[in-house]
């Protein structure tokens, strides 16, 4: 697969800080961090949290680099106007970002999968509410079918394992979807839909749908959307084996990356501000309970971030969404869930009453990392799926499906 | 990031799998010849030597350890997948499996070539155990508490006081121990430990049993009284076993035994369930099941980073944290699940053997290797806060 070009497609912005020193030209494998200190030279590591040194991979420090500078939570929490949000789409459509996974015949920067999810996992890091991974998502279930992507931001639909979209003879589209994320802020929306004879790839016209207005735990538009005989831009046969649940199966990776990515970044926040606020005349990071507390969160945190990549790793090593994948993406949407649910509380804990308070950021990464749940199955839905497939397979074969990953 | 902390993406390579076959192959034979019943975790003594023998034979001990001592050569993986096997199986692997684990690779360390060349090549055959002698009466998580004296005399160390919960005792060849041999200093409370290879042959030792909760007597009381113990017994530094100790108990931590040691009761209920179960059944085996995987992607990322030459001390305490606490709960979770299974059910009655079993050994399984506590204040350290 060709890969990301980082030369062509990042330009310096003027209106960004100008500790963003982007080298001229990139190595199309920038692997060594020789040449990954080029990029992110400046950049202060309060501001990219310090992880940015430890990537290795060059689309990924690109992300976090344009994260930092123009979706810092505290300037965004701020900002009442939502006026952050078109600097840095396009900061992140110049960099090729949206289209990571479109191949560069059809226009996109044709990135690897990995180097895509490690994308992911920054923007759950970051919190970032602009419909990257969704377009990110739209782009590749689109490339399946070979369909090039146009510009824009895009969704993609359905996005609960109940809901269905189906195709007539006449190739149009019939359904009701709900949660799809930024459906009111789409351009377009990939679709996996399904006929009689399989499954088809459309890309649709926002437009030509009907949007309700809705949104998530965490602010973003989360919309009901109906497809009543929409007639797509573009439609195309499915590849072989690829159906809806393949959709669900990419979407419930892509949302336990940002799931894990949330929780480093709350643990991060949470020693941080554990380290400043002072009771008792103590700094509360001295007081045991709260070192347990973080200690817990710490270990929710290695799960969510072991889980994901787990997942993420076996979905970028396969040619198929197989059982393989099945048990990987299934386990990692339910233990990230469960991190979520756990972690958030932790953190809100520790932070008391300030963590509580829209003024603060707190609210950004813990109520989108617990609304992400609700994305591509609940962790209900994976685990009764989980569980009837390692029942039909039978107890003496449980080891052996474990060990065997 | 303030908190660092690393759980590289690591697979089990391929040679992993053979090994994992063979060992699969070995076990079943075992159990074919009756030398164990994988569904009876609960046996009075779990040490089998003609076992040990046979698992040392297949050079499954000391797998990580130079040749020149007996030990493979072989990589951390490997040897996280020989452990997994045998736990999975309820393997008797009482008699070797702590000193393959952290008394050999101590002895490597710290003691001279003699000692090395006389004890390493008999752990890995498989004929030797050790017991860990660090708990005594007053002290459990607060190690430095340690009061059982060792005073110089002529040629060693006479060795006076009680050791306590020493698991294997009873049957152990040897004890590492950390013994008093100076008072800890005002600045330094953790100054004045020493560890000591101790022959549990000496004159002057005595091993009482202590019964545990669950019935079995596999923890002792170690009584010393005068007990001799020659100078090149001494390990490592004089006064300074705190440091030894502690990275000692660094192998105790993370393996695949710290989330295993329940596993069976989940076999169980998946048989109890069926092939169809109903969807809260369903759902409950699917949450166990990814945990029980996540557990187990956390323990081989650290068992890689091992093999790489890291240190992932505080990686490790959250695989053990997490680990234990999973194999704690399951019984009860299980026994949640399968409230609702007609007690007639072909496997009931190996179920509800098993769930009382391991209801029974559940509340100790946070509390060995060091407690739920100590290890969150050891993870709390690893991210600054103290
Ligand atoms: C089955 C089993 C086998 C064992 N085998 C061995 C063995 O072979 N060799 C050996 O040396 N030991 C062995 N032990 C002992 C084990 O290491 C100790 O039990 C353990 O370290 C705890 O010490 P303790 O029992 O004295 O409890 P204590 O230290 O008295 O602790 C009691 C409670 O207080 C808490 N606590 C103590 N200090 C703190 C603190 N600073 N902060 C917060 N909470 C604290 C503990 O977490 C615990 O909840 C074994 C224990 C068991 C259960």
């Amino acid at each position: 697969m060709k890969r990301f070009r980082a030369s062509m497609r990042i330009r310096q912005r003027p209106a960004m800080s100008s500790s963003l020193v982007i080298a001229s030209a990139f190595p199309h494998h920038a692997r060594n961090k020789n040449d990954i200190r080029i990029l992110h030279s400046g950049i202060s590591n309060t501001e990219a949290g310090g992880v940015v040194a430890e990537s290795e991979n060059i689309v990924a420090e690109t992300a976090e680099c344009i994260f930092a500078d123009l979706a810092d939570a505290q300037t965004i929490n701020r900002d009442k106007s939502n006026h952050w949000k078109t600097p840095l789409w396009s900061a992140l459509d110049d960099a090729g970002l949206p289209l990571s996974w479109v191949p560069e015949a059809c226009g996109g920067a044709g990135v690897s999968l990995a180097e895509g999810f490690s994308v992911v996992q920054s923007a759950g890091k970051f919190a970032v509410a602009v419909p990257l991974v969704e377009t990110m998502l739209a782009g590749w279930l689109l490339s399946q079918a070979e369909i090039p992507s146009p510009s824009g931001k895009m969704t993609v639909a359905p996005v609960r394992p109940q809901d269905r979209i189906s195709i007539d003879a006449n190739k149009t589209l019939t359904g009701r979807v709900r949660g799809v994320s930024y459906g009111a802020d789409a351009e377009h929306i990939a679709v996996v839909a399904v006929s009689t004879n399989g499954s088809v790839i459309a890309l649709v016209d926002a437009s030509a749908c009907h949007i309700d207005a809705g949104e998530n735990l965490g602010h973003d538009a989360s919309n009901s959307v109906t497809f009543n005989n929409v007639k797509p831009l573009t439609i195309k046969p499915a590849p072989s084996g690829f159906t809806p649940r393949s959709l669900m199966l990419m979407g419930a990776t892509l949302r336990s990356l940002q799931i894990a990515g949330a929780l480093e970044a709350l643990l991060d926040i949470s020693v941080r501000y554990s380290n400043e606020r002072v009771a008792f005349e103590k700094k509360i990071s001295k007081f045991q309970a709260v070192q347990h507390n973080l200690a817990k969160l710490a270990g929710e945190v290695a799960a969510a971030v072991t889980a994901a990549g787990s997942a993420a790793d076996t979905i970028a090593n396969s040619s198929s969404f197989d059982d393989a994948v099945f048990f990987e993406a299934a386990s990692a949407k339910i233990r990230c869930a469960e991190a979520a649910e756990k972690g958030t509380a932790i953190a809100h804990q520790v932070h008391g009453a300030i963590g509580f308070s829209m003024e603060h950021i707190l609210h950004r990464y813990t109520l989108r990392a617990l609304a992400w749940r609700d994305d591509f199955g609940h962790e209900s839905y994976w685990a009764t799926e989980l569980g009837r497939f390692v029942a039909a397979r039978g107890a003496d074969e449980l080891w052996p499906l474990v060990a065997s990953r | 990031m303030t908190a660092a902390l690393r759980f590289d993406q690591i697979r089990l390579p391929p040679e992993c799998e053979a090994l994992r076959h063979e060992v699969r192959e070995f076990l079943r034979e075992e159990i074919a010849a009756g030398t164990f019943d994988p569904d009876e975790p609960q046996r009075e003594d779990s040490d089998i030597p003609e076992f040990s023998r046979r698992v040392g034979e297949r050079g499954w001990i000391g797998m990580t350890w130079p040749k020149r001592y007996g030990g493979h050569e072989r990589t951390f993986l490997e040897r996280y997948v020989v452990t997994e096997e045998m736990r999975v199986a309820n393997a008797p692997t009482r008699r070797f499996f702590v000193a393959d684990r952290q008394s050999g690779p101590v002895l490597l360390k710290y003691a001279n070539e003699r000692i090395k060349m006389d004890i390493l090549p008999r752990i890995c055959r498989g004929e030797v155990c050790f017991a860990i002698g660090m708990s005594e009466p007053n002290s459990g998580s607060d190690l430095f508490a340690a009061k059982t004296k060792a005073t110089k005399t002529d040629g060693g160390w006479l060795i006076n006081g009680t050791k306590v919960w020493t698991t294997s005792a009873h049957i152990a060849d040897y004890m590492l121990g950390i013994f008093r041999t100076s008072p800890p200093t005002a600045d330094n409370r953790r100054h004045g430990l020493t560890q000591f290879l101790v022959d549990m042959k000496t004159p002057g030792i005595k091993v009482n049993p202590i019964a545990q909760i669950s019935g079995l007597k596999e923890f002792n009381e170690v009584v010393f009284e005068d007990a001799f113990v020659p100078d090149d017994h001494a390990l490592g530094e004089i006064d300074g076993a705190w440091k030894q100790a502690t990275s000692e108990l660094a192998y105790e931590r993370s393996g695949p035994e710290r989330f295993l040691e329940t596993y069976y009761v989940l076999t169980e209920l998946v048989r109890a369930l069926g092939n169809n179960p109903d969807t809260r059944g369903a759902e409950g085996i699917g949450r166990l099941v990814a945990q029980l995987h996540t557990m187990r992607r956390m323990s081989v990322s650290v068992a890689g980073m091992l093999q790489a030459g890291k240190e992932p001390v505080v990686e490790a305490s959250i695989v053990k944290d997490i680990g234990t606490i999973w194999e704690q709960q399951l019984p009860h979770r299980v026994r949640d699940l399968a409230a609702f299974v007609d007690s007639d059910t072909a496997n009931h009655h190996t179920l509800e053997e098993q769930l009382a079993f391991a209801t029974k050994i559940a509340p100790k399984l946070t509390i060995q290797g060091g407690t739920t506590e100590v290890l969150r204040g050891i993870i709390a350290r690893g991210l600054g806060l103290r």
